[in-house]
């Protein structure tokens, strides 16, 4: 690795870890970005109106446009008896079959109330995995707060696919996460041009590109919060490329880097591949950051992207981490996000909201990654704010998507200063 | 099991989020697992609130399922008290708590804590958010409102207005504005605005406003029960419904109902001619039964339009929702689900459509012109500006919003007339809809002319105004 490491990183940071309220979404989440990844997919959730409700809210107006997900809505009479309950949901995805023949993929997706009742949909699955086979396959993950928080629920759905991808011998590069078709076409561009294949993707856009798996497989992840898939394509024999994650110019370089190496990549060439889209992404971070200057910034927890994205901002952008928040802390994965972290901020994991308000409004940072229950109640205590979930829908990875991750940040810094500007006219 | 891709209303427990939010010195402990957090955006986000919501939450993961999560909320709800000293609290359970069967107003009670402590009953599997706003409302106002001696003056409260309610903010400065040109001070507007302190001393009121019936009712009943106090039934939105709100009130009070209604313009923008191509237009309306029900009024009667449909989504309204509908000769819909209330326009094809952002949406798919009367809404009618439904003002905003939508009546005898016209042509669209207007294809013949004006115009200018 040509990265410079810091002389002290934070992976031997002691992790404060907290318990009580969080402020945070479930893993239901997850289902609008990936309903939009896996275009034969349907995400049913079985849950209450609270789980409608909540996807209502986070989708915003894309549940117009003709959604492939749902809510089965648990009524009074499905918690009286479980019998009924599978009768119900037998019922209802015969319809929603029927309905949508153009669904390949459903995946039935566990919520608190499902779990709490515990309504066996993995059984569910395979039955109607054999009522409806060939055409359509059924799937079943948790996306339940209890279980999962945000991406989490990502995490959980690959997870649930793995044990049946295909098998294979053959030695090939899995990239796992979901990410914007014009990111993967980017991060397929520059390993063909590596001379790196065959690559195969997970998710994939249609279940007839579905990747196959064994134990000459190795994979790189392109998002942090996959824990859960990591050990399923482990159990399955395939090998994991740790690396730090593709976010602004020196992550994507380490992350490449480390799949050039093991595929026996020249360093010639790689320099050759890499030394245009580099340029392009320093300079492009270079406008984008000239806010972000000796900057403080705190980041809630949100998605466990907290971590690479902190590496980002205080070695590309020449930021200050005053706290990194995760929900959860997977020290195989972000480990070496961690390595160049330079040591100094606070490395919490978990939340209580109360308390880690009083430390972030003792703090004062300059600049405070949170969510949108937080943005505007912080935003008129005076804090300038970054609402996080847009980190997780806008395309941020590679090289193309540097200048414009480094923009997400100082935009709200840049509106401070305009309006500023105007109040003292 | 009931598949459902939209709602229009929310779970209860976002009900008592809305009642709460509206009041201050009131704090929420609600038993909830990780992630009902979500709802704290609709405040923040969609109506731009810039404070938190007073909900402590008590986020319950998996491994606490067991013993545990009696403990964690215990302790969450001393903890909430100390940090916040709230006046009073109320204690309840999300849909996942319910089912685990912790008990919050009895754990809440064991706490023994040194205020108001009132526990909210709300079946997540039957009932929805209106109905947990007014039963949250009813067991607030329950515990704290007493009999009291009358104000010397006369005084009433206003009831219903909520968090997240559309326009509450500015329909009740109107109505407190109506009530002070004749003469009557508010005691108390609740829930949004006051404490428990001020729900206490309601009870002095002369009399009750009702603004909203899906979340005020029961609490007014309550308070016609317990301090004697009778509630206005009429909900003045419109101008015929504020005239009556105003004799109503004056029967309760003896208060003359005679008021200054120099800043009433609806009634001869509707009369002015420039709105006779208003007459008869078909309306579809559809949202909460409260709202449907003053806007087909107001539509059939004020604006001259013909009312071919309206329906609601609260079965709680749906008797009055039926008899307001004979009134106008139609088939009333009572549903919760958008599907069934998009096939019914489709089938009426109405020239406009009155509605949630539901039916914007589906006016907007099916071509049709759209203005927003009822929750729920988005964040852009959570407006800047004071715009009220209710009484004079109210009228006045209401007649705005409702005509531009429509081409406007010159544009549509124009888009008519010259219908041959390049410019003019039936695709080129209204002038304010965001739409590009695109040239009349012209059919490619050598050697003939295709004049703009189409032939025989003159002869037809008068027969052709609408």
């Amino acid at each position: 690795m040509s990265l410079d490491l810091p002389s002290t990183g934070c992976r031997s940071t002691p992790v404060l870890k907290e318990r009580g309220q969080r402020e945070v979404f479930c893993g239901l989440t997850g289902i609008i970005w990936l309903h939009r990844k896996m275009q034969d997919a349907f995400f049913l959730v079985v849950g209450s109106r609270t789980c409608a409700h909540l996807l209502q809210a986070a989708a915003g107006v894309m549940i117009f446009a003709e959604p492939r997900f749902g809510t089965a809505i648990l009524e009074e009479k499905d918690l009286a008896g479980l019998a009924d309950a599978n009768a119900e949901l037998d019922r209802e995805v015969a319809r929603l079959l029927a309905r949508r023949p153009d669904i390949k993929q459903l995946f039935l997706v566990g919520s608190c109330p499902s779990e709490v009742i515990k309504l066996d949909l993995a059984r569910a699955a395979e039955r109607l995995s054999a009522v409806h086979a060939p055409h359509v396959r059924v799937y079943n993950y948790s996306g339940s707060g209890i279980e999962t928080t945000f991406t989490q629920g990502e995490d959980a759905c690959l997870a649930a696919m793995v044990p049946t991808l295909p098998a294979t011998t053959a030695r090939e590069l899995l990239i796992v996460g979901a990410m914007p078709d014009v990111v993967e076409d980017q991060c397929l561009s520059l390993l063909a041009q590596l001379g790196i294949g065959p690559v195969r993707m997970l998710p994939a856009r249609r279940a007839g590109d579905l990747p196959a798996v064994g134990a000459n497989t190795v994979f790189a992840l392109v998002q942090p919060f996959l824990g859960d898939t990591h050990a399923a394509l482990t159990r399955r024999g395939a090998r994991h490329l740790p690396a730090p994650f593709p976010f602004g110019e020196e992550g994507t370089t380490a992350w490449l880097r480390a799949i050039a190496d093991e595929f026996g990549v020249a360093r010639d060439l790689f320099e050759q591949v890499t030394a245009a889209p580099r340029a392009r992404a320093q300079k492009a971070i270079a406008t984008q950051s000239q806010e972000l200057r000796g900057k403080s910034v705190f980041f809630f927890p949100d998605s466990q992207l907290e971590i690479p994205l902190a590496r980002f901002l205080t070695r590309e952008c020449g930021m200050t981490a005053v706290e990194v928040g995760t929900p959860y802390l997977h020290e195989g994965l972000v480990g070496p996000d961690l390595d160049l972290l330079p040591s100094g901020p606070v490395i919490s994991e978990g939340q209580d909201v109360e308390k880690q308000l009083d430390r972030q409004r003792a703090a004062a940072p300059d600049l405070t990654v949170c969510g949108l229950g937080l943005a505007n109640p912080l935003e008129a205590e005076g804090h300038t704010t970054k609402w996080a979930i847009e980190l997780v829908f806008t395309p941020v990875h590679f090289y193309e998507q540097a200048g414009d991750l480094a923009g997400l940040f100082s935009r709200p810094l840049r509106r401070k200063a305009i309006l500023r500007k105007e109040a003292a006219e | 099991m009931k598949l459902t891709l939209w709602t229009y209303e929310g779970p209860p427990h976002v009900g008592a989020m809305r009642v709460a939010t509206g009041m201050k010195g009131l704090h929420y402990v609600l038993h909830a697992p990780q992630g009902d957090t979500y709802a704290d955006l609709l405040f923040t986000m969609i109506e731009r609130r810039n404070h938190r919501p007073p909900v402590t939450f008590t986020t319950f993961q998996a491994r606490d399922l067991g013993a545990d999560t009696a403990n964690l909320f215990k302790d969450s709800a001393r903890d909430a008290y100390n940090r916040f000293q709230p006046q009073a609290m109320i204690v309840g359970a999300s849909c996942t708590a319910e089912l685990i069967q912790d008990d919050p107003g009895g754990l809440a009670e064991a706490l023994g804590l040194p205020i108001p402590v009132i526990p909210l009953e709300l079946p997540s599997y039957q009932r929805k958010e209106n109905f947990g706003a007014d039963e949250t409302f009813f067991q607030i106002v329950k515990a704290l409102a007493k009999p009291m001696p009358r104000t010397e003056a006369i005084t009433c409260n206003i009831l219903g207005a909520t968090a997240l309610g559309f326009r509450h903010r500015d329909d009740v400065a109107e109505v407190t504005k109506l009530l002070s040109l004749m003469g009557i001070t508010v005691n108390v507007a609740a829930p949004m605005g006051a404490t428990p302190e001020d729900i206490a001393r309601m009870g002095q009121a002369h009399f009750n406003v009702l603004l909203y019936p899906e979340t005020g009712e029961t609490a007014a009943r309550h308070l016609e029960r317990a301090c004697g106090q009778p509630y206005t039934k009429t909900v003045p939105i419109g101008v015929g419904a504020t005239r009556d709100f105003l004799h109503e009130v004056s029967a309760l009070t003896g208060i003359s109902a005679k008021v200054d209604e120099s800043g009433l313009r609806l009634p001869w923008w509707s009369a002015s001619v420039d709105s006779t191509y208003l007459t008869g237009k078909r309306v579809y309306i559809f949202g909460d039964a409260t709202h449907v029900m003053a806007a087909a009024r107001i539509a059939a009667t004020e604006i001259g339009f013909e009312v071919v449909g309206m329906g609601c989504f609260n079965r709680e309204f749906a008797r009055p929702l039926r008899a307001a509908a004979k009134a106008y000769g139609v088939e009333p819909l009572i549903t919760d689900d958008y599907l069934e209330v998009e096939a019914e326009i489709a089938r009426l094809q109405p020239e406009l459509i009155l509605g949630t952002q539901m039916e914007r949406h589906i006016g907007k798919r099916l071509g049709i012109p759209c203005a927003v009367i009822s929750a729920p809404v988005h964040v852009q009618d959570f407006p800047a500006r004071y715009s009220p439904q209710m009484g004079f003002e109210g009228a006045n905003v209401i007649f705005d919003t409702w005509i531009h939508p429509l081409v406007m009546g010159l544009e549509e005898h124009l888009l008519t007339m010259f219908r041959e016209d390049f410019e003019f042509h039936d695709d080129a669209g209204a002038s304010h809809h965001g739409g590009k207007a695109v040239a009349r294809v012209e059919p490619e013949e050598p050697g003939v002319s295709h004049p703009r004006t189409p032939v025989g115009y003159l002869d037809q200018d008068e027969g052709a105004s609408p």
